[in-house]
């Protein structure tokens, strides 16, 4: 006996459909309910008003803090791309033996299984004043005694987030740039193009899908990211999500931080639609 | 100077194999020479080399009167149709054909010019602006040509350019091909497995195998006078049978056959003669020359059909044209006859074994 064929699918579609609902539908309803609320010295109360936003426009430290995340977001997208682009590519075109390039590829990947805690913390011991930069500069004589300028502020912020986001940019740019056949480089330089010039019209566009991916997920990571602020952050290193997790914690200001959250929403929606619409732009490229 | 491809010596060496083993070759300027044998045999690498894409491990490569040798790819004047096309699936017909050209600083203007000639020239002068994953195979393959031809190299190369197209399609094209060759009057190099490909398109053929020139020669004479048995059963299909030569006879599966002096070459140990060469009669036919024997099997083919004769000790291919059998096909186990001629017997001598 066969169940019908309507049924068979509600079974099978299901699971995913409660989850979806359960863990993510729900939980942003709520914020956006809890958004309109007002905080009611010690706690919070049910309330339509449009005070949280407004704070958040009026008070210029929130504006400060979410463009101090874009910035660092930025900034670690950006450096995990001048690091990441130029690895894969070597990866790719330089490195022959097979088992080689497989090795040399896990050893970005494989980190992922450590947990985040752990990398993250090992910045912290490299550049502390205990650290191991610090003990390498005394006893070279480079510094008289351990400086505290490596850690706690911006600087220290992306060297960490842009080591623990890396394998994001690498795996999608290396994934585009392996998909490239071969015989189009030949083409190229058959058709009288020297390397930088193949490399230019044909490498790099081809492999556009991978860096905006790569940037994308590097981007959002980063800018979700309150671990490393509280490692290795200090008080100019503050995401905007160390100010969310805030809300609900210590300032017991949920409807607040619900209304910071969607904000937080909706710009990381805007920057993946975005990028989709770019990605979208180089399919269809190899039919 | 008519020579326009000068190979002297030319090796490529994988590891311990050889892949092209000491091959010099003359290419005449207008000629469209072939490159045939089977997979392995290095002339996918020979064309790779004569492109800059390999470089040898031993010989000189002549490019009209120049070493181009340790010259890049994107330095030689010849270009190349690649197997699957190798099109940018990024940039439109135009912007592929006419990529070439801007690398030579050929003014926009003239780019344009000469982008819409050559795509006039293969007939997809409507397509400039689609993309190449809209294009059908046979249209894909068109624009490559366009491509290749339109810096007018000194050399065309050809990858397999017809192998991944369906049967029809191929035919046109190897038609096609010809055509142009005559209009743009290039020099193409072709590379193929396909040995009806190489006869029919083809002014000259090189057979290769393992590596090294096996024959050389209009299509006609390889098919006519193939130089070694290998040649004879790879170009067409010949029925090859070891036999001494007694009284100038020979024994075909024990059945004994005249043969002509001209066949017998010192050594000459290996005979053949090719199954449309041969006549079949029926059994009780009487005459010189005739192998008896049974009907084996039947494989009718439209216009002709090929017979498998068993002579008892072997089995020998007859072809028979349907439009001369006025006694319709024969049946399997029939007795028949098969008349071979004397002077449609080649001898061969001894070869290496391989």
């Amino acid at each position: 006996m066969t169940l019908p064929l309507r049924l068979r699918k509600v079974l099978v579609l299901s699971p995913p459909l409660i989850w979806v609902v359960l863990f993510m539908f729900v939980p942003y309803t709520i914020l956006f309910v809890f958004s309109f609320w007002e905080q009611v010295y010690p706690t919070f109360a049910p309330a339509f008003q449009l005070g949280n936003y407004q704070t958040l426009i009026s008070d210029p430290q929130y504006l400060r803090t979410l463009l101090r995340t874009i910035k660092i977001a930025g900034l670690v997208s950006l450096f995990s791309l001048l690091l990441a682009y130029p690895y894969a590519y070597f990866l790719v075109h330089k490195v022959r033996h097979p088992a080689l390039r497989q090795t040399l590829y896990m050893a970005v990947v494989a980190p992922l299984w450590v947990s985040y805690l752990l990398r993250a913390y090992t910045w912290k011991t490299i550049l502390g004043t205990e650290g191991i930069l610090n003990s390498f500069l005394v006893s070279t004589g480079i510094l008289s005694e351990p400086s505290s300028i490596f850690l706690y502020n911006q600087t220290s912020m992306i060297v960490t987030l842009t080591y623990v986001f890396i394998p994001f940019m690498v795996m999608p740019i290396y994934a585009a740039l392996e998909k490239i056949p071969r015989n189009l480089l030949e083409a190229s330089a058959d058709l009288g193009m020297g390397r930088t010039a193949t490399f230019v019209k044909v490498t790099l566009p081809l492999s556009m899908s991978g860096v905006v991916a790569g940037f994308t997920m590097t981007f959002c990571l980063a800018f979700g990211d309150f671990i490393a602020a509280y490692l290795v952050g200090g008080p100019d290193g503050m995401m905007i999500s160390n100010v969310i997790a805030t809300q609900f914690g210590a300032s017991l200001n949920w409807p607040l931080g619900s209304a910071l959250a969607l904000v937080m929403l909706l710009i990381v929606l805007a920057i993946i639609s975005v990028s989709d619409r770019f990605e979208r732009l180089g399919k269809g490229t190899f039919a | 100077m008519t020579d326009i491809i000068r190979l002297d010596g030319v090796s490529k060496q994988f590891g311990f194999v050889m892949g092209v083993d000491n091959v010099s070759l003359n290419v005449r300027k207008g000629e469209f020479l072939t490159l045939l044998g089977p997979s392995g045999c290095g002339k996918s690498t020979l064309l790779r080399m004569i492109g800059g894409f390999e470089e040898p491990t031993a010989g000189r490569i002549w490019l009209d009167g120049e070493d181009v040798t340790d010259l890049p790819a994107n330095q030689r004047a010849v270009n190349m149709l690649f197997q699957d096309y190798a099109l940018f699936p990024h940039m439109s017909v135009g912007k592929n054909v006419g990529y070439g050209l801007r690398v030579a600083g050929v003014p926009k203007r003239e780019v344009e010019t000469k982008v819409r000639e050559v795509l006039e020239l293969v007939g997809l002068a409507d397509k400039i602006a689609t993309a190449p994953h809209q294009l059908s195979g046979g249209q894909r393959q068109r624009v490559a040509l366009a491509r290749a031809i339109v810096r007018h190299p000194k050399v065309l190369l050809l990858d397999e350019p017809l192998s991944a197209l369906d049967a029809n399609l191929r035919e046109a094209m190897q038609v096609e091909l010809r055509h142009l060759h005559q209009k743009v009057g290039l020099t193409f190099i072709m590379v193929t497995h396909d040995q009806t490909e190489a006869l029919t398109m083809s002014d000259r053929v090189i057979v290769m195998r393992q590596g090294r020139i096996m024959q050389d020669g209009a299509p006609q004479s390889l098919y006519d006078l193939p130089g070694s048995p290998y040649i004879a059963d790879f170009i067409g299909t010949t029925n090859l049978f070891n036999s001494r030569i007694e009284n100038g006879q020979v024994a075909c599966y024990g059945q004994p056959l005249t043969i002509n002096p001209q066949a017998i070459v010192a050594g000459t140990q290996t005979f053949g003669f090719r199954p449309e060469k041969a006549r079949l009669l029926p059994g009780n036919a009487s005459g010189a020359n005739l192998l008896r024997g049974t009907v084996a099997e039947v494989f009718y083919h439209g216009s002709v059909a090929r017979i498998v004769v068993d002579l008892g000790q072997g089995q020998v291919l007859v072809d028979l044209q349907i439009s001369d059998a006025a006694v319709g096909l024969p049946k399997a186990g029939a007795q028949v006859a098969v008349e071979v001629a004397s002077h449609k017997i080649m001898g061969f001598a001894a070869e290496d074994a391989a």
